[in-house]
């Protein structure tokens, strides 16, 4: 996938304002951005929804503008708006597109049931999807966007409005679709998101892209994860924040206390100086409480990006913490 | 990703024409989907069924008495006065049950998917169509019993079906109107409630419901030339008589003619639908 200075205006708003990306075969890139950054349209771009007001865009060796129904035959959308038929049972919505996608009426049956059994759903074919729970609904969207074999796959917001575990469960289907080798690309709001499914990583704002590089990379750049470490004895706090402040494995923020919580705030960049500062509070014979790691929100994410906060203000975000129990 | 590593997968074609049996079958795809919809959600019947019986007896048992007198008769004038005009009205309901389903499939983002995928774009719209005209025909069928059982005389069948094809001819022409507003309108709701706002003063003002001669002059001015007193007058005179070729023609006139302005208007707005 390429794009070259992609533009879209809606009078005088610039929803894209030049943008270029490089997705390669079989990769996932993450679009990270604020809402109202652009993603969503760049999503309706890529997939022939929408007519660009300049640049263009070649996705599997066809032009978005020029050679639409082609590449609508080896894309899958799977997104905010992009979605299945309510009054229809989950079966029925996957052999219709099935039909739509000019696969004889067997294989069409034949793919209905083949990925109504690979996203769990067997149970629930022949109800309603009306009657469908959040993450139900987000798998047979995927499993709809799947029905063609696409070599192409936009998920444009999978998982917005889900909550933890079924979050979870979306990601493990889209980590199994990747396995098979298809190319993604993900619009997200969240960090943890785009650090879960994608190699690369593309931050957007105002319709221009501020960050594009490896998610290592960009990560490396934005501060990493902060490990938050809490000792069972509150005395042992400072002692402790201290004795890691020296190790100085730290990345670019030094370490902090949390006195309110009783943590010390400890940035890392790799997995390495995670495991040396777990290993020198075993060193000391500190007995911890937990330890947890925290990515960086979206807000974080622009603040060290561009030295101002997300420009739209934004629901908060769900936990972006992840436990990790550390038994010390 | 560079097109010789983008083969699709077996199976998948990649030419860009989309043949007329393609078209057919994507179509006959749809129909089925709506038709499924009616299955799920019989009560979507509901309008198509109880609207001929409620209107057919509101209008001939309340007014029926009244408006007969005016018309030299009594309540069995009125039958035969009321239900060509409510056959009238079956395109119209056709028309605003595509603009709204339409509005629907926006709304929902089913649409979004349909456009994603390598279907030509006319064919929601066919199959749209075609499940209205087939719940028109039911909807007309049961005007005819429901009217047949107050009293009207089915004296004309030829009449008859020329005064339905009217209806759907008028019919498809508003359907533009209604397309134009499904695609605009941010609900189905708004949809519906602008067609009646547009919609109700027309069908009122016109000769549908009851003769012009009692009306104030400048209503009368207005029901002359209102599109819908043609279409009720020519479809009374197909079923029950009467002149008919000057209002067939003005029917025939204002549907080309709202067709030619409103057609390019809904499909222009069809495809620049952000």
């Amino acid at each position: 996938m390429t794009v070259r200075g992609l533009v879209k205006h809606y009078g005088d708003t610039k929803a894209l304002d030049g943008v270029d990306l490089d997705v390669a075969e079989g990769t996932v890139r993450g679009v990270l951005g604020p809402n109202g950054a652009g993603k969503t349209t760049l999503v309706r771009i890529l997939s022939t929804l929408l007519a660009p007001t300049a640049g263009h865009a070649t996705v599997a060796g066809y032009d978005v503008v020029r050679q639409p129904r082609q590449l609508r035959r080896v894309i899958g959308l799977t997104g905010q708006y992009a979605s299945v038929d309510e009054k229809l049972s989950g079966w029925e919505n996957l052999y219709l597109i099935g039909r739509l996608l000019d696969l004889p009426r067997k294989e069409a049956r034949r793919r209905a049931d083949e990925l109504l059994e690979r996203f769990s759903l067997t149970e629930a074919a022949r109800r309603p999807v009306g009657t469908y729970s959040g993450g139900m609904r987000r798998r047979l969207d995927l499993a709809a966007s799947m029905i063609g074999r696409p070599a192409v796959l936009y998920l444009d917001e999978p998982t917005t409005g889900l909550d933890p575990r079924t979050r979870n469960e979306v990601w493990d289907e889209v980590k199994r679709l990747v396995g098979d080798g298809v190319t993604v690309l993900l619009t997200t709001q969240y960090m943890e998101e785009a650090e879960q499914l994608a190699s690369e990583l593309t931050v957007v704002d105002r319709g221009k892209v501020i960050a594009s590089g490896g998610i290592e990379e960009l990560k490396a750049k934005v501060g990493g994860r902060t490990l938050r470490v809490r000792p069972a004895d509150p005395l042992q706090l400072r002692p402790l924040a201290a004795a890691l402040d020296e190790l100085g494995v730290t990345g670019l923020a030094g370490t902090t206390v949390d006195a309110e919580r009783g943590a010390v705030l400890v940035p890392v960049l790799s997995d390495e100086q995670l495991t040396a500062v777990v290993g020198a509070v075993t060193a000391r014979g500190v007995t911890l409480n937990s330890v947890t790691t925290e990515l960086p929100s979206l807000d974080e994410v622009f603040l060290s990006l561009t030295g101002h906060r997300a420009s739209s203000p934004q629901d908060p975000l769900p936990a972006t913490t992840s436990e990790e129990a550390v038994a010390v | 990703m560079s097109a010789a590593t983008a083969a699709p997968a077996a199976g998948v074609r990649t030419d860009a024409r989309i043949s007329p049996r393609a078209h057919l079958r994507h179509t006959g795809a749809l129909v089925r989907r709506n038709l499924l919809w009616i299955r799920q959600d019989p009560e979507s019947m509901f309008d198509a069924v109880l609207f001929p019986v409620v209107f057919t007896l509101l209008f001939v048992y309340v007014f029926g008495g009244s408006i007969g007198q005016s018309l030299g008769g009594g309540q069995d004038a009125y039958v035969q006065y009321i239900v060509p005009g409510l056959m009238a009205m079956m395109g119209m309901n056709m028309a605003q049950g595509v603009g709204t389903g339409f509005n629907q499939d926006f709304n929902t983002g089913v649409m979004d998917r349909f456009r994603s995928l390598p279907i030509g774009r006319g064919s929601v719209l066919f199959a749209k169509i075609s499940v209205e005209m087939v719940r028109m025909l039911i909807a007309t069928a049961i005007l005819m019993v429901v009217g047949v059982l107050v009293g009207f005389d089915i004296t004309n069948w030829p009449g008859l079906f020329a005064a339905v094809g009217l209806s759907a001819v008028f019919g498809s022409a508003l359907m533009w109107v209604f397309l134009t507003l499904g695609v605009v309108m941010k609900n189905a709701q708004s949809v519906q409630a602008m067609g009646f706002l547009v919609l109700m003063p027309l069908q009122f003002g016109s000769s549908i419901f009851a003769p012009p001669q009692s009306m104030p002059g400048w209503l009368q001015n207005f029901t002359e030339y209102n599109p819908l007193s043609a279409l009720a007058d020519s479809a009374r005179g197909l079923m029950v008589g009467g002149p008919v070729a000057h209002d067939l023609w003005m029917v025939l006139a204002w549907s080309v003619g709202i067709t030619a302005v409103m057609a390019p208007v809904a499909i222009h707005k069809f495809r620049t639908k952000t």
